[in-house]
């Protein structure tokens, strides 16, 4: 019956090839959707685990204009500066924990890269945000003008790169994050400051008159327990000048936001075609088999079970779906995998493939489904035809 | 072997003048026996056919029963009707009747395959089948290249694939010229000959010559025996 069913598919290469396209259309529209919306989640849990404070706080200028939220979210570059005494003030904030300053700065184009990277400096005796995932990928502590790259940079460990004339080595070469933070470079506090002196020096910096000794760019605060980070930020606001506080989990709120909305679309629209697509199938399997309910009265006729009309019905319904499931899972690989940094930048949003074995537990998923939409839109025809009163069609149809 | 049909009546629900009831075969008793060529003739719409049907496991009786060697056909399950249908019986329906999707040989072989395997020795017997019916050449040829009266002598092979004991035709010669209408005839008097029960629905005047039995029938009764 197995041989029949793969025969009646192949007699009829047309009607076989619509199905099995169809079928692909299907998986790879729910294969695709998965991974996208899961890529999604996996984006902002890794944005989330890589901020690692609950209030960063930044020049106002650079909170007012969305430098910052661009930074991090977009991976775009920006610096600003405002002056050191601020980390003092917050430091004795009410409810403060500890705090760290972050210095950043824009390269001009290197040689790992086309355009300008972002570069953040950080402070290892206080640091709680940076170093934390620096030590999975590298676990000593960096030397004077090591830089450590974010994955998508076309550099490696042992690469020198030159910045603002100044010569680093590459130390490590972090995870993938899904972030912006895949498209900068980390270093420590003493490099980045001879970078910046670098860049004043050369007369490529924005701000001309700033004194590395005494300035940062962000300040990371972790709140003791016991204080809301709503309490603490309204502190800084009200009392520290020139300064903004932006809650993370703020920050990343409208991110999830988008991203929500994102997945929901995806998803509805997955549903939508899945159901469509059943639909047509279904339709496709009953035009194909009540063309043939002659031949399937012959088939009872030399003594074919009820049952067994109803598998053969069925396995022709596997085949073609499977077939073409495979075909569509082929294709999601294909298109979404080495796609997926044209897919990040067209959404807009942090995007981090699953691991592999997430990936094969959606490839999985994706087959089950494409067999029980074969059964589904296939079930009823097969009950159907599996009832026919052979007699009476070998007389109709003379 | 035996079959017997006891008083089989077969009601199909349709308008017609006083009722919406047409009895196509109407309370008939009938005997096949082994090694006997029985002919049924008629007009169209005797209900020739419908009794055919009935014997052949293929229609159930509104009423009465039909026997195999004592068994009731329509007591059995699906399975073990589905069973004799394969092992016992060879029905040759009217039409074409081809599985289009497999070649000449392989739709011979089909009921073989249904419940096993066909070797070597099948394959050997169905291109003697072929031989036999003057379709050798045709053995790996579609369905959809072969004539009305080819078509035929497939349906009549696979029919016989099996050596069943119970050989049904239901106009076996209506597709084919004077030669073939013979070649068929003899071939199938040949098989009861060997010991099948051959029973044949027919038009052809000519297949009085081959039968042991004629039986007439008319408005869903046999008139004359």
């Amino acid at each position: 019956m197995k041989s029949l069913a793969a025969k009646n598919l192949k007699g009829k290469p047309l009607r076989t090839a619509v199905l099995v396209i169809l079928s692909a259309l299907l998986t790879f529209t729910v294969f695709g959707g998965t991974v996208i919306v899961e890529s999604l989640d996996t984006g902002l849990a890794s944005l989330e685990n890589r901020l690692g404070a609950d209030i960063m706080v930044v020049p106002y200028e650079a909170a007012t204009q969305k430098k910052f939220e661009d930074m991090v979210l977009q991976g775009s570059t920006g610096y600003f500066y405002m002056d050191s005494s601020k980390l003092e003030m917050i430091k004795n904030t009410e409810g403060v924990k500890r705090v760290s300053p972050q210095f950043f700065l824009a390269s001009t184009s290197s040689s790992c890269c086309s355009v300008a990277v972002q570069i953040i400096g950080f402070e290892p005796e206080t640091d709680f945000t940076v170093t934390p995932w620096i030590k999975k990928s590298y676990g000593k502590d960096l030397e004077k003008l090591d830089v450590v790259v974010g994955n998508d940079l076309n550099a490696f460990v042992g690469d020198e790169l030159s910045f603002y004339g100044v010569k680093c080595k590459v130390a490590a070469k972090l995870d993938k994050t899904g972030t912006g933070f895949d498209t900068a470079v980390f270093t420590t506090e003493e490099t980045i400051k001879e970078l910046i002196r670098s860049s004043l020096e050369k007369k490529m910096n924005d701000f001309k008159d700033i004194d590395p000794e005494n300035s940062v760019s962000c300040i990371m605060i972790d709140v003791a327990d016991g204080y809301t980070a709503e309490e603490v930020l309204n502190d800084i606001n009200l009392h520290v000048k020139r300064v903004k506080a932006i809650q993370s989990a703020e920050m990343i709120s409208g991110v999830s936001d988008s991203l929500s909305g994102v997945s929901g679309i995806i998803r509805i629209l997955m549903t939508a075609i899945w159901v469509l697509g059943i639909v047509i199938l279904l339709l496709a399997f009953t035009l194909s088999v009540n063309e043939r309910r002659k031949e399937f009265a012959v088939l009872r006729v030399i003594g074919a079970t009820r049952a067994r009309l109803g598998r053969t019905v069925i396995c022709e319904a596997l085949i073609a779906c499977l077939s073409g499931g495979a075909a569509g899972i082929c294709l999601g690989i294909l298109i979404i995998l080495p796609f997926n940094d044209i897919i990040e930048q067209m959404l807009g949003l942090p995007f981090l493939l699953p691991d592999a074995v997430s990936i094969i537990k959606y490839v999985i998923i994706a087959v089950i489904l494409s067999a029980l939409s074969a059964v589904a839109a296939s079930g009823t025809v097969a009950a159907r035809i599996s009832r026919i009163d052979t007699g009476v069609i070998l007389r109709g149809d003379n | 072997m035996l079959l017997e049909a006891r008083n089989v009546s077969k009601d199909f629900y349709r308008e017609t003048k006083n009722t919406n009831r047409f009895t196509a075969v109407n309370d008939i008793s009938i005997n096949v026996s082994a090694g006997e060529l029985c002919v049924l003739m008629g007009r169209s719409g005797s209900g020739k056919t419908t009794l055919l049907n009935i014997l052949s496991g293929l229609l159930k009786p509104t009423r009465g029963s039909v026997l195999l060697d004592g068994k009731d056909l329509y007591e059995l399950s699906d399975r073990e009707l589905s069973l004799i249908r394969n092992r016992s019986f060879g029905v040759i329906p009217q039409g074409q009747t081809a599985i289009q999707s497999l070649k000449v040989i392989e739709n011979i072989l089909l009921p073989l395959k249904l419940y096993g395997k066909a070797d070597d020795k099948d394959i050997s017997f169905a291109r003697e089948l072929l031989e036999r019916l003057d379709i050798a050449h045709l053995e790996t040829a579609a369905p959809a290249e072969l004539s009305g009266g080819e078509l035929r002598r497939m349906a009549i092979a696979r029919a016989l694939i099996g050596k069943p004991g119970f050989i049904f035709a239901d106009e076996p010669t209506g597709d084919l010229d004077d030669e073939n209408t013979a070649l068929v005839f003899s071939f199938l008097k040949e098989r009861a000959k060997a010991g099948s029960g051959v029973f044949i629905v027919s038009h052809e005047s000519d297949a009085k010559e081959y039968a042991d039995r004629v039986l007439i029938m008319q408005s869903g009764k046999i008139e004359r025996a």
